[in-house]
């Protein structure tokens, strides 16, 4: 897997036993971040409307999710008579599922600072991470392409009418920022020259280093909105848009399967704050130099970078109201989309112009105009095709 | 960059001692909201100052009642013993509080203010049976206030002004009743002193009559300062 060095070699029983250790430290992590998580947004969520949050269960409400879980755990799990019963029960997997997947690929860890993020566990050397893909990235994305099969499926086989509108519309939208996100993300690829997670961290050594710096800001903006959308995140969660859906694609779930979707959900809102930081930020890599053992620190400039972005996505939400569902449709496709796709452009003809000793500015200058005379003609197509609907009204 | 501005606002908020950050929750149990004065809890069947009920058993609370919660026989009074002043008297009263929208046209309906509804309004039952007041919990105490019972919890001043005092201030919508003592005595409180209408009014009214007062005061010769507007009535 990759090029984490303890599985370079011959393969014995304590690779095993620190790869099985592995796993269950992820996915432990994983269920007591989304605890976190949750108790988190409720409280700052909270706080931004003058209101307490939970504050009953443990100490500040720590353990409401438990409480909240075992509950939903003990409650009647029914299914719709007009069900598809084979595929109503597989979609809550389906969505579960590629969440924990993608967080198998993150660097949560590792001695970046001297070591190129290597750290030495019980008898040998490896990564801070549960696998290292060479083709990392494109992992991330296939994950974030399988979960629209989750939300598509459970609105679809659930036979009610609300659960399919949320459905359609999760597939619609996560599909049409997926294009916005996968441009984003191959900025950073063709920045970093690699797929491998750990090899786009380890080439962020130093904050002028962060992709976030390197691609020039805009994909990050991108990315980070896209991902909201992705994740279905307010204020692009049309999906279950309450008003209107009364639950959306989950409306028909109840008891444990229910709880695996909101699992999911907020362990898509942790892995999605988790890539941001690792392809943009430098995931483990310092800020600035402290003295302390190296894979302790790296896992505290990780955590602390992590945080920065679920606190931003509570703040999203506690800050914008929902888009409406041409508004998500035009931002992704006449913003996002060409934005994304002209500063690829633009970052690849400038790389190209680097090498090959051309005049740097001139090229941007023309991908520029390029850029906008693309940009026109679809302003001019969208307002002939705006004139064009028009007319037909009028008859 | 308004939407900039909001981010500005909902971080904001975060502290607590900020100008709009300051927490309005109530935690419920362990604190109250203060309840307006005349909030539509349970109810109350009250009695006269000398321990009569004012039940006559008429049955119009149940005739008026919209959710048809009220259940109630009436019977003739012992002539050696009776329960309440007249012939009749409610024998039976019930009240079912899975029905009851707290309407308070019963309250309207009762010709001689023996129903009323009290501010407790929290309810706790764990059968349908139990949902059914009769008259054993409805009718008030010795003390003519209503009766503590063990599931119900009461702060400070609740069981107050549950009574007929409650239609104190209602003069039938004519102004000419407004202060006019149209009801009768009851047990613990005696006859109710009518009031000044919904405390906002009361209020006015004090400010009104302490201005008065006042200018009643700056009026007396010597201190005149020949404001002829406001003040009304002492010149």
């Amino acid at each position: 897997m990759g090029a984490d060095p303890m599985l370079a070699g011959n393969i014995d029983i304590w690779v095993v036993l620190i790869v099985l250790l592995k796993v269950f430290v992820t996915f432990a992590f994983l269920m007591v971040a989304v605890m976190f998580m949750v108790w988190f947004e409720r409280k700052v969520i909270s706080d931004m409307q003058n209101r307490i949050g939970p504050n009953r269960a443990g100490p500040w409400g720590l353990l409401q999710t438990l409480a909240d879980g075992i509950k939903l755990f003990f409650k009647e799990d029914l299914i719709p008579d007009k069900a598809d019963r084979r595929v109503f029960q597989l979609a809550p997997y389906l969505s579960l599922v590629p969440a924990f997947l993608t967080f198998a690929v993150i660097p949560i860890g590792g001695d970046f600072a001297k070591k190129s993020g290597v750290v030495k566990m019980f008898t040998h050397h490896t990564f801070l991470q549960l696998a290292d893909p060479p083709i990392g990235v494109l992992f991330i994305l296939s994950m974030s392409g399988i979960a629209v099969y989750g939300i598509m499926l459970a609105g679809w086989s659930s036979g009610s009418k609300y659960p399919l509108l949320g459905s359609v519309r999760a597939s619609a939208q996560m599909v049409s920022y997926e294009a916005a996100l996968g441009l984003s993300v191959l900025t950073v690829v063709l920045v970093s020259g690699t797929l491998s997670t750990h090899g786009i961290v380890l080439g962020q050594s130093s904050i002028r280093n962060w992709n976030i710096v390197q691609t020039g800001f805009i994909p990050f903006v991108v990315f980070l909105i896209a991902g909201t959308a992705e994740a279905n995140r307010p204020p692009f969660d049309l999906v279950e848009a309450e008003q209107e859906l009364v639950g959306g694609f989950n409306t028909e779930y109840s008891s444990i399967r229910f709880a695996l979707f909101f699992l999911s959900e907020f362990m898509n809102t942790v892995t999605l704050s988790a890539i941001i930081v690792t392809l943009f930020l430098g995931g483990p890599q310092e800020i600035f130099h402290i003295p302390g053992p190296g894979w302790l620190l790296g896992m505290f400039w990780f955590f602390l970078k992590l945080f920065v972005f679920l606190f931003t996505m509570v703040w999203f939400r506690g800050t914008l109201p929902r888009l409406r569902y041409d508004q998500l449709m035009d931002f992704g496709w006449k913003a996002l989309i060409p934005l994304s796709l002209a500063w690829l452009l633009i970052m690849s003809a400038v790389r190209l112009a680097r090498n090959e000793g051309w005049n740097v500015p001139g090229v941007i200058a023309i991908c520029l105009v390029i850029a906008a005379l693309f940009y026109g003609l679809l302003v001019a197509a969208m307002n002939k095709s705006k004139s064009n609907s028009e007319l037909i009204e009028v008859k | 960059m308004g939407y900039l501005q909001g981010f500005a606002v909902t971080f904001s908020k975060l502290f607590k001692n900020s100008a709009t950050g300051a927490v309005v929750t109530t935690e419920y149990p362990e604190e109250k909201r203060v309840k307006t004065e005349r909030l539509h809890g349970r109810h109350v069947l009250n009695r006269y100052e000398d321990g009569m009920e004012k039940c006559i058993g008429c049955e119009l609370c149940a005739g008026v009642c919209p959710a048809k919660c009220i259940y109630v026989r009436g019977a003739d009074n012992d002539p050696m013993n009776p329960t309440s002043p007249g012939e009749r008297f409610g024998f039976v009263y019930e009240i079912n509080y899975l029905r009851c929208i707290h309407c308070d046209l019963c309250v309207e309906a009762c010709p001689t203010e023996a129903i009323t509804e009290s501010k407790m309004f929290e309810f706790s039952f764990l059968n349908r049976q139990d949902a059914i007041y009769t008259k054993a919990e409805l009718v008030v105490g010795d003390d003519g206030k209503p009766q503590q019972l063990p599931w119900e919890d009461w702060r400070e001043g609740e069981d107050v002004d549950t009574s007929a005092w409650m239609r104190a201030t209602s003069s039938s919508g004519n102004a000419a009743y407004s202060g006019q003592v149209g009801w009768s005595g009851e047990l613990g409180y005696g006859v109710r002193n009518a009031e000044g209408g919904q405390p906002a009014e009361a209020k006015a009214n004090a400010i009104r009559i302490a201005a008065a007062a006042a200018a009643a005061d700056a009026g007396k010769p010597g201190a005149h300062d020949a404001d002829g507007h406001g003040h009304g009535g002492h010149h």
